[in-house]
């Protein structure tokens, strides 16, 4: 703050530059928004102006509804990033409890093991892990796209880290009242965990929300198509009808939610992905 | 505030290399009548899922990537397979162009996220405004992105060229994404776009964690703004940069979801990646040996960057405090 009154004029000019940048990174979100609401859109040479034109209309987003199928797409990615979600918060929490408080042979060595998973993430796996959901009948599943992240090495650190930060005295006052550790874990140690678990809840989601290979090689048959394989497909046809402006509908329609929230919920946002670094 | 964060994030790798968490171990004396196995019985169902997903299919690619198969249904052990690998000029194509690929997405976007992160410093109502709409693209899915830069980079009706024939510059049918010679560099762009305010995020935690007197001294001594930053704040970033560096490493050998929808590693193989090429020998080829040993490859290369990583992460502690 200091900084800033006493050099007024030389912070603005330093602000040239980010605001350059900024307004370039802007440009696709602005096509998007624009081109999605301008009024027959099919065709047109004004597609690609950047200058809003009213009339606008919401043309665009329901043939982009109508023409792919969005329902299921929506439902399909909720399901896996709840699905996934769900199991992490158990497996994470448990085995976040044991690196924090518990000690034992091999713990090092485990740890390490954990870690392997933060660099082996699953697209660079999909061969073999093709295989796998084969032999395990999950193959074309969404159980089966699921599977590979039900185990989470960033939300088992983060979760070691955030129970190390909760005093003692919680479960020792626990344990004295004869609570076993699996009560203790979920009933006394995963409420006051709140902020770690939502900062891990908001990694996990964006990132099973926007990938797209995995699902891609894992499934097959259209009902089990997730918004970005969806996506994929929609552009591909519309993109070959010069639809530009159903495209934009399209893809708003996939990255709006994300982008709601993290207007919405920024600060959280912020931290948690710099909390993670690693998905 | 978000110091710590960005240096907890640091601390991943140096957990690992304690000897033994003490201070967040139990006292063992009430404890101990709690019973270890009860420890692994904890880790097992995470174990589960990581050995059926990270370490097996390790060893089942190693073990695909050295099956020969031979006259319809006979295999033999060998290493044909990465001898077809590296014979195929595909692969070498492949090679070349994730090595121009990481080398054109990491510096620049690494020096654009540390740049944005110095000027964005301060927080005002109008720096958190530039820094949400820079970091905007890493909400949105790489497919989504690549839908909207498939129309920007659309030859001659596409926002790009529109623009610049407004400009009137001679550019303005340039086919950005079918022409050989400019279809890595479109990529590279999108990626750039994509991951640059991800990466300002980690700068501005790590810049957070910089006391302010440390600056100041620096400035009282006559420092000048360059000297402050070259001297002062790079060295206490440093921690930060080999984080993000690595994150970036990890991004160009694993994100190709704009290579599938953009352009298949067209025209000619020029946008043809490591991960891309396996995705296409999987895929379409059906070549499973060949996909195999490049999968290989990916997952060494990856074994080496963690273990060069934890070392890197581990020296970081010492900016710690």
């Amino acid at each position: 703050m200091l900084r800033f009154a006493r050099n007024d004029r030389g912070a603005w000019l330093v602000l040239l530059f980010p605001s350059a940048a900024a307004l370039l990174w802007a440009i696709p979100f602005a096509w998007m928004a624009l081109a999605s609401l301008r009024q027959g859109s099919a065709g047109s040479a004004d597609i690609a102006s950047l200058l809003p034109a009213p009339p606008f209309s919401l043309e665009n987003f329901s043939d982009a509804w109508t023409s792919g199928h969005f329902p299921l797409w929506y439902g399909n990615t909720i399901l896996l990033c709840g699905g996934i979600l769900a199991v992490q918060c158990v497996t994470v929490s448990l085995a976040g409890y044991a690196f924090a408080r518990l000690r034992f042979p091999g713990k090092e060595f485990l740890f390490y093991a954990f870690l392997l998973q933060l660099m082996l993430v699953p697209p660079i796996l999909i061969v073999p892990n093709m295989s796998t959901l084969v032999s395990l009948g999950l193959y074309d599943t969404l159980l089966g796209v699921m599977a590979p992240y039900f185990a989470s090495a960033f939300g088992v650190f983060l979760m070691r880290q955030t129970f190390r930060n909760i005093p003692r005295e919680y479960e020792e006052a626990a344990l004295v009242d004869g609570a076993t550790r699996l009560q203790i874990i979920f009933r006394v140690l995963l409420p006051l965990a709140r902020p770690g678990l939502a900062a891990f809840a908001i990694v996990s989601v964006t990132s099973h929300w926007n990938e797209f290979l995995w699902p891609l090689m894992a499934t097959s048959s259209p009902s089990n198509q997730v918004l970005t394989v969806g996506l994929a497909s929609f552009t591909s046809g519309a993109e070959a009808g010069s639809e530009w402006g159903v495209v934009a509908a399209g893809t708003f329609l996939v990255a709006a939610p994300l982008l709601v929230l993290f207007v919405l919920f920024q600060r959280q946002f912020v931290e948690s992905f710099t909390y993670s670094g690693i998905k | 505030m978000r110091g710590e964060t960005v240096s907890e994030a640091a601390t991943l790798g140096r957990v690992a290399g304690e000897r033994s968490a003490r201070q967040g171990d139990l006292a063992p004396t009430r404890r101990r009548a709690w019973p270890r196995l009860s420890a692994y019985l904890l880790l097992a169902p995470s174990f589960v899922f990581l050995i059926a997903f990270t370490y097996w299919p390790v060893l089942r690619v190693l073990a695909s990537s050295l099956t020969v198969h031979r006259f319809g249904t006979a295999t033999t052990i060998g290493l044909s397979n990465y001898a077809r690998l590296f014979a195929d000029p595909h692969f070498g194509g492949a090679v070349f162009n994730n090595l121009v690929y990481a080398a054109g997405t990491i510096v620049p976007s690494l020096t654009l996220a540390l740049a944005l992160a110095v000027a964005l410093r301060d927080s005002t109502r109008f720096t958190a405004l530039l820094r949400t709409v820079i970091a905007l693209p890493l909400l949105i899915p790489l497919v989504a992105a690549a839908s909207l830069f498939i129309f920007i980079f659309l030859p001659g009706g596409g926002l790009l060229d529109h623009y610049l024939a407004r400009l009137g510059s001679g550019w303005d049918q340039t086919n950005w994404l079918g022409d050989p010679s400019l279809a890595l560099g479109s990529i590279i762009a999108i990626t750039v776009w994509k991951n640059t305010g991800y990466y300002m995020l980690f700068f501005l935690a790590g810049l957070a964690g910089i006391p302010n007197e440390l600056i100041d001294a620096a400035k009282i001594d006559g420092a000048g703004p360059v000297q402050r930053f070259v001297r002062v704040t790079l060295p206490l970033l440093g921690p930060t940069l080999a984080f993000v560096l690595i994150i970036a490493l990890l991004n160009v050998l694993t994100q190709v979801d704009h290579v599938i929808v953009m352009t298949q590693g067209g025209p000619s193989d020029s946008t043809s990646l490591v991960l891309y090429y396996i995705y296409q020998q999987a895929h379409q080829n059906n070549d499973l040996g060949l996909a195999s040993a490049a999968t290989v490859i990916s997952v060494a290369f990856l074994f080496a960057l963690s273990t060069i990583s934890l070392r890197g992460l581990e020296r970081g502690i010492h900016y710690e405090t």
